[in-house]
């Protein structure tokens, strides 16, 4: 598939700030054999005194920009064309929890994609006994390796928990949303990880885009009216990392298309900001995820 | 030895009566006693010299000690369940004496672990060998929050990850040393050491002078050599980061800043520019290639780091990523405290120098290891059981988890769970019984834990370790009550050589009562904004003050609180309704506190008697709000706080450094001063002022006797205007303080691009000139108040240029 991808963040702020540092993470990833990333425009008003980018622990790529003249709104504006490619369907090669902790000790590497680093609580993700509690109840009576546990899961949190996107906001902690059982795709990533981790299973958090319209004859998929996120989990040395979007019940096809990795949200916010002499105000984002007709 | 002296061996009559209660628990190591019983030959001339001291001597020594520590303003700050709150410097009197031979041991064995460190953070950070050859598992780095992934593969500028770092070490039965915590990130604790020395060094003043004790100056002198070396410009200040005066430790930061002549800046006077990290300074932003560090690195940029953080600069690490500011020490390299590590670094020493560390740390072992754990779960009586990623010390932990007796109590069946399920969470560690040093307790010496903080700098020509000055002492015999938190002591740490030592000079400690400013030209913004409300809120007090004492001095000659007088002052001049004498007083105690606040924000840039002078007055304030005053009483006690605060009026502008600093504090004072008398005169100039309140305008501007020296007759309209707007000559007139004003905003820099003035030095030009222009007859009501807008639009501008 081939999509144009448009993202526009706006942010006023309450007052006239003397100054901004923004750093955002919003364009797509190149992933060999999956995504490639044909064109990308990322641009800001009003024009940053100072802007760069970098790639960061994880690989993604992130650009920073300085304000240090007065303003009192910025605009982020993305635009991407971005070919997708379906993943192979695999047989189911993951192994038993106690197996998958021997091939975990087995490696012996930092790397950005090493299950190490997504074991452990993070910022945003918490060690709680509640979902540890709802992992092993889940789990229980799940038959195969931890493929079709990650899967059961989302499929249960998927069940219990009611989508609204008024419910919470990116700052409500992902336990209140677990106890009211509702929320949006960051709270259902992080529920789900949560809940991955307790069981020894390494768990990252995605984020990136979702198709604006489905094809012909499929329901609309909630999250695709702004950033999506989703997660991915390690099935073992052979299966490596396994995407899966809780908010939706789906496994990764071709209708979504990866931006960034890592713990949890905290790691990947599109936009993270400081301002100077003004306090944040509203902002508001506009995703836009339209295949690309191919010419006759 | 040729010292006369010495006595042959230890005098048993003399040192009886200080030793008969000094008895060391049998199975622990003693400083003063050898294994064998005997008094060390390092302590035998310190123990005779403090025998012949009768009570009263040592009693007026240890006042000495104290009185320099609160002289010199060293106060640590206290976390209790409600309020932080200042407490005086724990200073235990008696010194640690350690003899050479011991301490070079000590110090070898320190700068070998100290290299052996900053090979493994750099391979954490870089290579990842140690993880690759099965040194370390992977997960105690990657679930470790102290190892920060944004700092991975960043090699830091100044070459080196570990610049300044300390350990604490302890004396084991054995007579071993064993290294009890690495501090790695930002250790604490030089600075005071350097107070415990002087402090201590005044309680024995002619022993110090004449016993080879090492001094501790040429260790600062070296590391800042270091430092120095690391700048790119030499006109670039190097910067001190403080958390901020609710640190614990501020007033060790402000210290240093003083005493090393660095910037003591926040993480909000610095912001990423061009590529560079660069102060905001009233000059603008000036550039700083040396930065150190004194604040977590954690929370050093709320962008890539911690995003809860108030405390850091936006973009931080991204320069440093870039190379373009060297971090004292490396960010990240706090990952080298976690307590686990201990577990590993003997055989990774092994596996990188081929030899096991001379100094070992106490054992530990990390519980994710099925046979280590197995040996934590058998060992669980002699063990501390505590959590693997934790980086405070041992017997440093708030809430009790290091403290075995803790875990213990939950039953055998709970530590035995709890290594299963949670093993990986925790390391047990040997317990390690710290040998006791004498401290001076009802009359004698008495035998308390112990443990050394030895501080380690990076220099030109390698490692250099402090030569002592730093032990913590428990307050009872028990040494889970070592830390300061929990009622522990402080006491310096005499190395004492077999011969004479280097003294060196160069660097002499900050003077009280003279405000070193030996960087004016980078005032940072934030630090020129506190001195200029600093001046301003002690002018506004006193001006309150003023106004109080006529009020009350009014009531108390007989004047009704509803005439027209005394209401004309609550009005008017205290803008208050009520005529109680404690409500009122809130209109100066308010801004005083203001202003202590404000110095307490720049203590590295007023003079410590200053802030006690304020102090002072605010204590006295205080007695008069608490104890409900007599009407008759309030304007003589009023009188007392004025004179009082004349006395931080006149440290100002007797005592401080002509500096940038100092310029913003009096201008602040002239802005206040010139804008109240603007006001207070056109309201007396009005048609409704009532009667004697020509004469009250002579009491508040203290002019009575300068206007009867020029005009020798009752005041009029004109003559008060004369005296009090228009006379230069008249520290209380409005044109004085413009003048005074102009003399200082001349001096600003940037106040002059080419030919053009700033906006600043055009707006004090025009009230400059339109007061100048004005005579007693022409000044009318209207005119006061236009000035007094201007005055108010200059302090505007002056905010707006130099302060943010």
């Amino acid at each position: 598939m081939l999509y144009d991808i448009r993202l526009e963040l706006s942010h006023s702020y309450a007052g006239r700030a003397s100054g901004a540092r923004h750093l955002t993470r919003v364009v797509p990833a190149t992933l060999p054999g999956r995504q490639v990333v044909r064109t990308s425009l990322l641009s800001c008003a009003p024009l940053a005194d100072t802007r760069h980018g970098f790639r960061d622990f994880f690989g993604n790529e992130a650009t920073v920009f300085y304000h240090d003249r007065p303003h009192d709104e910025m605009i982020v504006t993305m635009q991407a064309r971005v070919q997708c490619d379906a993943p192979e369907a695999q047989l189911d090669m993951s192994p038993d929890r106690a197996r998958l902790a021997q091939e975990i000790a087995q490696v012996s590497s930092l790397g950005s994609d090493a299950p190490h680093h997504f074991l452990g609580p993070s910022p945003r993700v918490p060690v709680r006994s509640e979902l540890a509690q709802f992992a092993r109840e889940v789990v229980a009576h799940t038959r195969g390796g931890v493929l079709p546990q990650m899967q059961a899961l989302g499929r249960a949190l998927h069940k219990e928990m009611k989508f609204d996107a008024s419910a919470t906001t990116v700052e409500t902690p992902m336990i209140e949303a677990f106890e009211k059982r509702h929320g949006v795709c960051q709270d259902f990533s992080h529920i789900q990880i949560a809940a991955l981790r307790s069981l020894g299973i390494p768990a990252r958090y995605v984020s990136g885009f979702l198709r604006t319209l489905p094809p012909p004859g499929k329901p609309r998929l909630e999250g695709a009216d702004a950033m999506h996120a989703w997660i991915s989990a390690w099935c073992g040395a052979d299966m490596g990392w396994i995407e899966y979007d809780p908010t939706n019940d789906l496994s990764i096809e071709t209708d979504h298309v990866v931006v960034a990795y890592g713990r949890d949200y905290s790691d990947v916010s599109p936009i993270k900001g400081v301002l100077r002499t003004a306090a944040k105000g509203t902002s508001a984002q506009g995703v836009d995820m339209i295949p690309v007709e191919r010419a006759a | 030895m040729s010292d006369p002296m010495a006595a042959p061996a230890d005098d048993p009559i003399e040192t009886q009566a200080l030793l008969s209660g000094y008895a060391p628990q049998p199975g622990v190591a003693d400083e003063l006693y050898d294994s064998a019983g005997k008094i060390r030959p390092v302590w035998r001339d310190f123990v005779r010299h403090l025998s012949r001291l009768d009570e009263t001597g040592i009693a007026n020594r240890f006042n000495r000690g104290e009185q320099y520590l609160r002289d010199a303003g060293v106060f640590y700050r206290k976390y209790g369940a409600e309020a932080a709150s200042e407490r005086d410097w724990p200073l235990s009197h008696i010194p640690v004496l350690l003899s050479q031979d011991e301490w070079t041991r000590i110090a070898s064995g320190l700068i070998e672990r100290a290299d052996l460190l900053e090979r493994v953070v750099a391979d954490l950070y870089g290579e990842n060998r140690l993880l690759a050859e099965g040194h370390l598992p992977a997960e105690l780095i990657a679930q470790n929050p102290a190892w920060l992934r944004p700092l991975v593969g960043v090699n830091p500028a100044s070459g080196h990850f570990l610049n300044f770092i300390a350990f604490e070490v302890g004396r084991a039965p054995s007579g071993q040393w064993w290294v009890l915590g690495d501090r790695t990130d930002a250790p604490s604790g030089a600075g005071f050491a350097l107070e415990n020395r002087i402090a201590t060094s005044r309680i024995f003043p002619n022993f110090y002078a004449q016993a080879n004790v090492h001094r501790l100056a040429g260790f600062f002198q070296a590391f800042r050599e270091g430092l120095v070396g690391h700048r790119r410009d030499r006109d670039e200040p190097i910067a001190l980061l403080t958390p901020g005066q609710m640190n614990d430790v501020y007033f060790e930061h402000a210290y240093l800043a003083r005493y090393l002549g660095m910037l003591l800046v926040e993480g909000e006077d610095l912001t990423v520019d061009q590529g560079r990290l660069k102060v905001r300074s009233v000059d603008g932003l000036r550039p700083i290639s040396v930065l150190w560090r004194r604040l977590d690195a954690e929370f050093c940029d709320p962008l890539e780091l911690n995003e809860g953080s108030t405390l850091g600069t936006p973009g931080l690490v991204d320069v440093v990523r870039r190379g373009q500011v060297a971090s004292v020490n490396a960010l990240g390299a706090g990952v080298l405290e976690t307590r686990a590590m201990l577990a590993f670094l003997p055989k990774i020493s092994r596996a990188l120098t081929g030899r096991p560390l001379t100094l070992p740390n106490i054992a530990t072992w990390w519980c994710g290891q099925s046979a280590e754990r197995a040996h934590v779960l058998a060992n669980r009586d002699r063990m501390m059981i505590s959590s693997a990623y934790a980086t405070r010390l041992p017997y440093d932990d708030p809430g009790g988890t290091s403290i075995p007796e803790d875990l213990r109590s939950e039953g055998g069946d709970r530590v035995a769970e709890l290594l299963q399920t949670k093993g990986r969470d925790l390391v047990g560690q040997e317990i390690v019984t710290l040998s006791t040093t004498p401290v001076w307790e009802e009359g004698r010496l008495a035998p308390r834990p112990m443990s050394l903080r030895v501080f380690l700098a990076r220099t030109p020509t390698g490692w250099r370790v402090m030569p002592g000055g730093y032990a913590r002492v428990a307050a009872q015999n028990n040494a889970s009550a070592i830390a300061m938190q929990a009622g522990g002591a402080v006491s310096d740490v005499w190395i004492v050589s077999d011969g004479p030592v280097p003294k060196p000079t160069m660097i002499s400690a900050p003077t009280p009562g003279v405000s070193g400013d030996g960087h004016a030209a980078s005032l940072p913004s934030r630090a020129a904004d506190n001195l200029y409300w600093l001046g301003r809120y002690v002018e506004r007090a006193e001006g309150a003050m003023r106004a109080y004492r006529a009020f009350f001095g009014l009531l108390s000659a007989g004047v009704v609180a509803e005439a027209e007088l005394p209401t004309f002052i609550l009005s008017n001049l205290l803008r208050e309704g009520s005529s109680n004498p404690t409500t009122l007083a809130r209109q100066f105690q308010d801004p005083l506190e203001a202003a202590l606040a404000c110095g307490a924000r720049i203590r590295d840039r007023i003079s410590v008697d200053g802030l006690l002078a304020l102090k002072d007055v605010a204590k006295a304030v205080q007695k008069l709000v608490e104890a409900p005053i007599a009407i008759e009483e309030a304007a003589p006690a009023t009188g007392i706080l004025l004179r009082k605060l004349t006395g931080f009026s006149g440290l100002v502008h007797e005592n401080m450094y002509r500096s940038t600093g100092w310029r913003f504090m009096s201008a602040g004072m002239s802005i206040e001063r010139a804008s109240a008398m603007c006001t207070t005169l056109a309201r007396i100039g009005d048609p409704d002022a009532p009667e004697g309140a020509l004469d009250l305008a002579l009491e508040l501007g203290d002019s009575v006797m300068a206007h009867r020296g020029r005009f020798m007759k009752p005041a009029t309209p004109e003559s008060l205007t004369q005296i009090l707007a228009l006379d230069s000559l008249n520290p209380r007139s409005v044109l004085y303080h413009l003048e005074r004003l102009k003399h200082h905003i001349d001096a600003l820099p940037r106040t002059r691009q080419d030919d053009t003035l700033s906006p600043v030095a055009r707006c004090m030009l025009q009230a400059h000139t339109d007061l100048a222009v004005q005579s007693a007859d022409s000044l009318d009501p209207a005119k006061l108040r236009a000035l007094r807008a201007q005055i108010w639009t200059l302090s505007d501008l002056l905010s707006e240029t130099y302060m943010r």
